[in-house]
């Protein structure tokens, strides 16, 4: 069995610190609404960026963008991995086919399934069986199948699942359920990662097996993860850049510590008065 | 998963049937299959080919609404095509029955497709409407395109024959239609454990999720449409080669409500839900009318009402099925296996 992915749950084939997807002037407008105005944005290979800011402000829109979900009126995003991809106006299985994995702010699991097939469904791009194979199924098919049975017992070992795999997607609880659609999101052996919210909703706890997974998914398999999170303990520990947007504008971007000096996002989470900010106060407790 | 089984490999993880019951009872319903026609009546063999049938046909309508999620009243309409299509070759053209068996199938399967382009744009109620205009639609042509179809005569087709044997009556057709079923079967068990079904599944449960993990919505909705359609092609194939007759009044929309309730009662997104389902509606109306022949004696007015208590026997049992098992028959057969297992220390 050629073994070339395992432990390889990463497709990207840029070296860490270039630029890896490049969104540039990025307007989309909803009616009247500006959900996104003139946004520009660079995500580096193997970086961990964050983006924050008040509810409506535009984040999950940008994700969205960017995966294909919706397409900007006017801007241009571009994707590297051996080549450059303008995926402005792609749908999003081609976005996908490219290496894009995403997660959902609310769980978009494929709920009748096991976990099991869930993640067998995230190798869907990886897999060329054809459909008369599929139908006979013993021979090349199962020789596929079995590639990839053996892979996303991977990924269940690295999410410390083994003991649901076998369990449907719907009876299980919301923490495990988030931890299984980012298990789903690695079976595509992502080059770049969104996470919509990985830890809304979790006790402490689980927050803390979540960041440990997105770093270790990070750090040992060098996916470039891209996380909404409203946690700003969490953000400021783990990220290495974060970008504040706030009513569909960029109004900050940086390492932890810059972002939380600059005037701009303090107004934005505070309000006028001007105080010390939250987010390095979190941090130091 | 069963417990107290533990696989050491993956074959074993990925294998269809693993505890001994499983092979056991698969075993003892093949050897049933293949001794039923040397004991069973004609009546029987009849209503046997006829679950057949049904069986191929709740199985086609079961990938698209049960495991695809994309409801379809189309059904008959569909059918039609497939039985018009081999009918039409075989009586006019002298194409063999099993050739225009297969281009049939083809046939249904590519105007499937052609009518699921709606499914990209409309779901639930709204794709119901529009497979409700492809059903019309479908039998319009059917009963007004004379040149072809004859229009709303009987199509009389000529009887299927295999190395000198006639295939058509009830003791070969049989084998012929069984053999398809357990054919038809193994084909969509495998679908489904293939990236194929995965996909289909996924569009059912969450299309915006199957659309970023890589699956290619109109390309795989149009698949399930001309999948499905093939199965219900072929279903009504078999229905004109084995009748020797094809009518329009055959392939009604009362066929597509009647295949919906077969696979909604025996279970959705099951294989084994489709022959539960079918060997069901095909036996129920037998049964009624049966009971009310052995009730003639005792209330004479039961035989007159049959025909409507049949038809409220029917909608009473759907809505009986929705309240209280709307996972089907295939669950009341699954709880049965889970109580037996557990016997009799089920606590």
């Amino acid at each position: 069995m050629p073994s070339e992915f395992v432990s390889t749950l990463n497709s990207s084939t840029l070296p860490p610190g270039e630029i890896q997807l490049q969104v540039e002037n990025l307007q989309l407008n909803f009616g009247g609404v500006a959900a996104l105005s003139n946004i520009s944005l660079n995500i580096y290979q193997s970086e961990i960026l964050a983006i924050i800011g008040p509810n409506g402000a535009g984040k999950t829109s940008l994700l969205n963008c960017i995966s294909g979900l919706y397409h900007p009126q006017r801007g241009k995003i571009t994707y590297f991995n051996g080549a450059a991809h303008e995926t402005t106006h792609l749908q999003p299985h081609q976005i996908a086919k490219l290496g894009i994995a995403r997660s959902f702010q609310n769980i978009e699991l494929f709920k009748h399934m096991t976990v099991l097939d869930n993640l067998l469904s995230g190798c869907h791009i990886h897999m060329k069986s054809s459909l008369l194979a599929s139908l006979i199924y013993w021979g090349a098919a199962q020789r596929e199948h079995l590639q990839y049975r053996r892979f996303v017992e991977d990924i269940i070992d690295l999410l410390e699942i083994e003991a649901i795999r076998y369990q449907t997607v719907g009876s299980l609880s919301y923490g495990l359920q988030k931890r299984v659609e980012l298990g789903r999101a690695l079976a595509m052996k992502p080059a770049l990662l969104l996470l919509d919210e990985p830890m809304a909703g979790m006790n402490s706890e689980e927050k803390e097996d979540m960041a440990r997974f997105i770093l270790d998914i990070n750090e040992e398999h060098g996916v470039t993860t891209v996380l909404i999170e409203h946690d700003m303990g969490v953000v400021m520990d783990i990220s290495d850049r974060i970008a504040v947007l706030n009513f569909g504008q960029k109004i900050g971007e940086g390492t932890p510590d810059e972002v939380g000096r600059q005037p701009a996002v303090i107004q934005a989470y505070l309000g006028e008065e001007q105080g010390s900010f939250p987010f390095i106060k979190t941090t130091s407790e | 998963m069963i417990s107290g089984i533990f696989h050491t490999t993956y074959e074993q993880d990925m294998a269809l049937r693993t505890s001994h019951a499983q092979k056991v009872r698969l075993v003892i319903l093949v050897l049933f299959l293949l001794a039923f026609p040397f004991f069973a009546n004609r009546y029987a063999l009849t209503l046997a080919n006829q679950i057949g049938i049904a069986v191929i046909g709740a199985i086609g309508l079961n990938i698209l609404v049960g495991y695809t999620g994309q409801i379809s009243l189309g059904q008959g309409g569909f059918m039609a095509i497939g039985a018009y299509t081999a009918g039409i070759l075989t009586a006019r053209m002298g194409v063999p029955w099993w050739a225009s068996t297969l281009i049939a199938c083809f046939a249904t399967a590519g105007i499937g497709a052609i009518f699921g382009i709606p499914s990209l744009r409309l779901k639930g109620l709204y794709l119901a409407i529009a497979t409700l205009a492809a059903q019309e639609i479908i039998l319009w042509v059917v009963t007004h395109w004379k040149v072809v179809t004859g229009g709303v005569d009987a199509l009389v087709v000529p009887n299927p024959e295999l190395f000198g044997l006639r295939m058509n009556t009830d003791f070969n057709f049989y084998w012929l239609v069984w053999a398809l079923v357990i054919v038809v079967t193994l084909a969509t068990v495998n679908l489904f454990r293939t990236h194929y079904g995965r996909a289909f599944t996924a569009i059912r449960d969450q299309d915006i999720a199957a659309s970023v993990m890589g699956v290619d919505l109109f390309k795989y909705k149009l698949l399930a449409f001309a999948i499905s359609s093939f199965l219900v092609g072929l279903a009504g194939a078999l229905t004109a080669h084995y009748r020797s007759i094809v009518t329009w009044e055959r392939f009604t929309i009362d066929v597509s409500v009647l295949y919906l309730a077969m696979i909604i009662i025996g279970g959705l997104g099951r294989v084994t839900g489709s022959y539960l389902g079918a060997i069901f509606m095909t036996l129920l109306p037998v049964v009624l009318s049966n009971l009310g022949r052995a009730l003639k004696g005792v209330f004479p007015i039961v035989e007159a009402l049959i025909p409507f208590i049949q038809q409220a026997a029917f909608g009473l049992v759907i809505i009986l099925f929705l309240v209280f098992e709307p996972e089907g028959l295939n669950k009341i057969w699954k709880n049965i296996k889970d109580y037996f297992r557990l016997w009799p220390f089920s606590y």
